[in-house]
């Protein structure tokens, strides 16, 4: 299975304090990743070096086999990896068609854009996630959204470019329960098509049941990578998490 | 593929309370009413608009003679271009969430520049460019103070200003320039000369005018610039180079400067060291009775083009109304704060 992409030795230091420490992750062509950690981890702050939002004090960035130098937003999407921020990073007196195309208008050579394009594309993708309803269009203000409509409007533009891998940071965080269900139909939908999905989450049953392989970071490195069949239950990586946050730093065998 | 929604429609959470009572149905996009649908797309302007033909007609009861007739309009329409070449790139900087008070003395010294290179026996043409260039250069610099100093552009911008304004006291010794030079010039002849009837450099400005309206709405620079008002931190995460994007903004705001500077200069025949001063409060006010909120994100052309008509007018209007001078600051102010009074009760902020 080929890695579409690896993160290698990634240190980040904010100042003197050190958030990432010799990090190391990959992603696999066609996996769901569970990334799980306390907070404080590293996870978002993993996250958004992975989204050239932050330089890493040192460490790789490797797309497909060949290390990419000067990794920022603009590399990291050009890379086909599109992020669903936990914030949503959307803008709210903006269009849901302005949210869609940020940052990558569909623009002539001058610089100016075709709105007609882009409201059509629009309409695609809000079709295709499934904006039932008729009062809302991409001319509509994310800001008189719904949280689960506004999850959606960032992952409309997550999908738009069809993106290889999607990372989804905490996404079912204050959704209601048929909202989450979606999000996780959407991940499987991802999958099916054979796009890798990484899910970040709080709920260890969510992940479990998501994922295909887990990553636990702890304290800014990571401390386990995991297939799920090696994994017996939701329970006892619920258990090893558990060991995790008392300061232990449990054998994986005697675990799971 | 499944067409599993994975957003809710509506319907099923109407009972969320975040109906939001406005005017007109925000949630709008697929109401099926045009007309309906441009007004609420527009009606930031579309409120001043109303406010400013509330005031013709207010100022046409009280004095008819003046109002009436089209001396009046003429006169307003000589001044009426300076604030509108300042009045527009502002709406830009509102627009990104900052504020730019350097405006003045950028003016006053892009204007120094005009009138010291035509006074030295430089072609007006050139002298014109040197004044243009002079200006967003400066204009870069300030924007690279905010942007790069990480300082709040609503003080930094004001001490350039102070500073600006005393290099210009200095480098003249607080003396006025006279360009008698231009009089008869082809290039004022250009660009000030009537063009059927209608001064030539509120033709020229309302071009420039039209310019910016299409970046701010249909180019990607506008469009970063409504998206870094509105969340930064968004449009960073989706790779809009937002520190670069603010100095150009400010960079825009000193070609706004120098144009004023330079069709200031042609009207007068002179350079004053104050010159620019007094378009500070017009300009804020024309931005913000426009229909601009201070808030960031979104923002008006049209409206600010229609505020400096009405600030312009303001003036005249309590003058010629037969109040006595004593009343026109006065009255100025009541009609900015019911103009905004007016905007804050049409549209609320979205967050």
């Amino acid at each position: 299975m080929e890695k579409i992409i690896q993160l290698k030795n990634i240190t980040m230091m904010f100042g003197r304090v050190k958030a990432l420490e010799n990090v190391n992750l990959h992603v696999n062509e066609n996996e769901v990743l569970g990334l799980l950690g306390d907070n404080g981890a590293g996870k978002s702050t993993l996250i958004k070096v992975l989204a050239g939002l932050h330089t890493p004090t040192s460490g790789e960035i490797i797309v497909r086999g060949k290390p990419v130098a000067n990794w920022n937003t603009q590399r990291s999407r050009d890379s086909r990896i599109e992020t669903v921020f936990q914030d949503r990073a959307l803008t709210v007196q903006q269009s849901i068609m302005a949210n869609i195309f940020m940052g990558r208008e569909l623009s002539n050579l001058l610089g100016f854009v075709d709105l007609r394009k882009q409201r059509r594309e629009a309409q695609r993708l809000m079709d295709e996630i499934g904006f039932t309803s008729k009062i809302i269009g991409p001319d509509s203000v994310v800001g008189h959204l719904s949280g689960g409509e506004r999850q959606g409007v960032a992952i409309a533009r997550a999908i738009y470019n069809d993106a290889e891998l999607v990372v989804l940071d905490e996404p079912t965080t204050a959704l209601s329960l048929t909202e989450t269900n979606k999000v996780f139909s959407f991940v499987n939908r991802l999958k099916a098509s054979g796009k890798s999905v990484i899910f970040i989450g709080h709920n260890i049953q969510h992940v479990y049941d998501i994922a295909d392989r887990f990553v636990v970071m702890d304290r800014g490195t990571n401390v386990l990578n995991i297939t799920k069949d090696k994994v017996s239950s939701a329970l006892a990586l619920t258990r090893y998490m558990g060991d995790l946050a008392h300061g232990a730093r449990p054998e994986i065998g005697d675990m799971l | 593929m499944s067409t599993s929604p994975i957003v809710p429609s509506l319907d099923a959470d109407q009972d969320n309370g975040k109906a939001v009572t406005e005017f007109y149905d925000a949630r709008a996009g697929g109401g099926d009413n045009a007309m309906r649908r441009y007004v609420k797309d527009n009606r930031l302007w579309l409120g001043t608009l109303m406010f400013l033909v509330a005031l013709i007609t207010v100022f046409a009861f009280m004095a008819p003679s003046v109002f009436l007739g089209t001396r009046i309009y003429y006169s307003v329409a000589t001044t009426l271009p300076i604030a509108m070449v300042l009045a527009v790139p502002a709406v830009f900087v509102v627009t990104a969430g900052e504020i730019d008070l350097s405006f003045p003395s950028v003016m006053g010294l892009s204007g120094l520049f005009f009138a010291s290179a035509v006074h030295a026996g430089v072609d007006p043409f050139v002298s014109f460019l040197i004044a243009l260039s002079g200006g967003v250069l400066v204009g870069l610099c300030v924007g690279a103070l905010v942007v790069y100093g990480k300082l709040s552009s609503l003080v930094a911008t004001l001490g350039v200003n102070f500073m600006l304004r005393g290099l210009m006291f200095v480098l003249t010794d607080g003396n006025s320039i006279a360009v008698l030079e231009l009089r008869e010039s082809p290039f004022r002849q250009i660009f000030l000369g009537d063009i059927f009837g209608i001064p030539g450099h509120l033709v020229w400005a309302t071009v420039f005018v039209i310019g910016c309206w299409a970046i701010y709405k249909h180019h990607r620079f506008g469009i970063h610039v409504h998206h870094i008002g509105d969340n930064p931190e968004s449009a960073r995460a989706m790779g809009i180079n937002v520190d670069w994007t603010r100095c150009l903004l400010f960079a825009f705001m000193g070609l706004g400067a120098a144009l004023a500077g330079v069709i200031s200069i042609q009207i007068n025949y002179t350079w004053w060291p104050t010159s620019g001063d007094a378009m500070l409060l017009i300009v804020l006010a024309a931005i913000f009775v426009g229909g601009t909120p201070t808030w960031g994100g979104i923002g008006t052309i049209v409206g600010a083009v229609l505020g400096a008509i009405i600030v312009t007018l303001m003036d005249v209007g309590v003058i010629a109304a037969g109040l006595s001078g004593f009343y026109t600051q006065f009255i100025s102010g009541i009609i900015i704060i019911l103009a905004l009074l007016g905007h804050r009760l049409q549209s609320a902020r979205v967050r």
